[in-house]
């Protein structure tokens, strides 16, 4: 059956507080109306207003919220209406969500998933289509998911929902509408594992989220030019798995990372660094990055050129190739 | 209400213009006209209006994502506006703002901001500046009622308050935050409620008579342009579309539209200044019409106007290019 990215983490929502009932959903308009994405449509109507509500506009209070909630017996799902919208409740996250399980000496356990529509291409501007993922993979303490298919939105929303750990959930907002053939609900890789989604020969795109759709297309494109690239799909920016980075570069000797956020200090300067550490003799090309400028979010008539897209990626390849 | 002829035209222009800029922005972006989201002000005119009209050419004010009625309450040229909502050169920002960021610093318009609750502490920052440099200007942050839930509500009035800080907080309460009624989410009763502990004078004012708005603005620019107190106004409103252009607007129950259009700020300015005869409806109706013009020849122009050249991407993010 056909289903939307969309559709998948409604699923996995639904189920997940189905299953549990301590499972609870709140943030700024997901009750009544849904979400402005409609991620939590019909959850208030199924579960109630004790289990899904809306909160006033206090993304701080929300989250910290959520804290004191999880450390005695619930699971709180919240969700920040879009990206930028996240950073009034950076100072909870950074400093409390991180940080208690450390602090307690691992006696609070802080079961948060935080959900973010996260990235562009949507022609919303700055605040409405960032990419601050790195900020929080920085972060000791808070596992990040970005899926990039809707059998990975259902399976890792379910994963993060049931994980001890708080996880900041960053959903590829202009993918929200891919379709894909599958059967909810789904199990997909655990936490750390990175897939393969295209193997190929020729170099390998490394991508989470927005980007994996994206280089598909590339891989495709790239056909033409006789090129075989390999796609991996990181799917879990931490837990980070660099065995499977590591093994692809092995084979393919060319790494190129892509994301959607920019280029400088980003979550590429990491794969980079990963794999110069562990497979620098099997690299025939310096790791290439290519992402958002350094610059902030552009206005919808600039994104175009502001986000990755086939012929940049194709460009790296070239670049790669010809080193 | 004394005012003479002239003054009521201007208000009467204004409103006017916001009215027919949201109307057609409105019908451009359900016609996959404009890109990204656009906040519709219809419905609040006469805050925009009432209180900008008050402020001298060196206040400032500070916006939302909602800014067309600020901005064009505050004269930012109508082909700037549609310049910026079609991402043309033209635009007030160039087309790199869009529509919920129009920046003219040369109007005292600090800026629409994204971001709920952005521009308060910025607004009472510049007013401390003036304060600090023996100036007597003003800082006028508008916001909404979902705004007071955030800290930076609650950070800017005590900075206000402890500093003297001449701001003047104008909550435009309008019954909705996106689709959460005020009814659930504004626990204090009212945003003028809120002021009180932090020792913030605080009146509210039907936001739907400009002439009250006029007068009630009048009295807290003055106060705290003269003892540099900060202030607040809520001015009662209600935004007749939806959160943005495209919102559903299922939560709002029927009727509520239609009674609050009832009180509608044109209407009323209209029946206010015919029935004493101080303006015809003659008068009123040239005016309006030379808005819609105006605003229709904005429109167009801008859809002829340039492209920014995507090298802007890389300009003015830091003083110096690297
Ligand atoms: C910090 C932050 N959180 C969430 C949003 C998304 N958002 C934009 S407008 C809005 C509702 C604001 O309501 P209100 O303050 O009453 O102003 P109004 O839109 O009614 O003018 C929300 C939730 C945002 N822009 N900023
Ligand atoms: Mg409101």
């Amino acid at each position: 059956m056909a289903i939307t990215m969309a559709q998948a983490l409604n699923t996995a929502l639904h189920d997940a507080m189905a299953e549990d009932d301590k499972v609870v959903m709140f943030g700024e308009d997901v009750g009544i109306l849904g979400g402005v994405f409609r991620i939590t449509d019909k959850l208030q109507e199924r579960f109630g207003e004790g289990r899904c509500f809306d909160t006033p506009l206090a993304e701080s209070g929300i989250v910290g919220t959520a804290i004191g909630m999880a450390m005695y017996g619930y699971k709180p799902v919240v969700e920040m209406q879009f990206d930028g919208f996240t950073y009034p409740a950076f100072e909870q996250i950074v400093s409390h969500l991180a940080k208690m399980r450390n602090r307690s000496r691992g006696t609070v356990q802080l079961p948060v998933v935080v959900r973010i529509p996260f990235g562009g291409g949507i022609g919303a501007v700055e605040h409405h289509s960032e990419s601050p993922e790195n900020y929080f993979a920085h972060v000791a303490g808070l596992k990040v998911v970005s899926p990039g298919t809707p059998s990975d939105g259902y399976s890792l929303l379910r994963e993060s929902i049931s994980s001890a750990d708080p996880v900041l959930f960053f959903e590829p907002k202009r993918r929200y509408w891919l379709k894909e053939d599958a059967d909810l609900p789904v199990r997909t890789e655990p936490f750390g594992r990175a897939v393969v989604r295209r193997a190929g020969t020729t170099a390998t795109l490394f991508a989470y989220g927005p980007m994996v759709r994206t280089c598909m297309e590339t891989a495709s494109a790239a056909e033409d030019e006789g090129w075989d690239l390999e796609v991996v799909d990181l799917r879990t920016l931490n837990p980070f798995d660099s065995a499977t980075v590591v093994e692809s570069v092995k084979k393919t000797g060319r790494a190129i990372v892509v994301h959607e956020a920019q280029v400088f200090s980003g979550f590429g300067a990491e794969v980079a660094a990963q794999v110069a550490e562990r497979a620098f003799y099997h690299l025939e090309a310096p790791v290439l990055r290519v992402g958002g400028f350094d610059i902030p979010y552009p206005a919808a008539k600039l994104e175009e050129f502001f986000l990755p897209d086939v012929d940049r990626i194709l460009d790296a390849v070239q670049r790669s190739l010809s080193f | 209400m004394i005012e003479d002829r002239d003054t009521l035209l201007g208000l009467w222009q204004r409103m006017t213009r916001i009215r027919r800029f949201e109307e057609r922005a409105s019908t451009d972006k359900e016609a996959d006209l404009l890109e990204g989201y656009i906040h519709n002000y219809s419905g609040q005119e006469a805050i925009a209006t009432g209180i900008i009209t008050q402020l001298r050419a060196d206040d400032w004010i500070t916006s939302t994502y909602r800014n067309h009625g600020h901005s064009i309450a505050r004269d930012v040229p109508l082909e700037a506006m549609t310049g910026e909502l079609l991402g043309r050169t033209t635009g007030v920002c160039g087309g790199k703002g869009g529509s919920m960021h129009a920046v003219d610093q040369d109007l005292g318009m600090i800026g629409g901001m994204g971001i709920v609750a952005g521009g308060m502490p910025i607004a009472a920052g510049a007013a401390l500046a003036a304060r600090r440099r023996g100036q007597d200007r003003v800082a006028v942050t508008f916001f909404g009622d979902g705004a007071v839930h955030q800290g930076a509500f609650h950070e800017s009035m005590t900075f206000a308050a402890l500093f003297n800080c001449p701001v003047i907080f104008v909550c435009e309460n309008n019954l909705y935050a996106e689709t959460t009624a005020v009814d659930y989410h504004l626990i204090a009763g009212s945003v003028i409620a809120m002021a009180e502990p932090y020792g913030v004078h605080a009146t509210q004012v039907d936001g739907m008579d400009v002439f009250a708005v006029r007068d009630a603005a009048e009295q807290l620019i003055a106060r705290a342009r003269y003892t540099g107190r900060p202030a607040l106004l809520e001015a009662m409103t209600y935004r007749y579309g939806g959160q943005y252009e495209g919102d559903t607007q299922t939560y709002k129950p029927p009727q509520e539209v239609a009674q609050w259009r009832a009180r509608d700020p044109l209407l009323t300015f209209r029946r206010r200044v015919t029935e004493p005869g101080l303006l015809t409806h003659g008068d009123l109706d040239e005016v309006a019409e030379r808005s819609r013009v105006e605003v229709a020849d904005a429109f167009a122009a801008a859809a002829l106007a340039p492209w920014p050249d995507p090298s802007v991407l890389l300009t003015d993010v830091y003083t110096e290019i690297s």
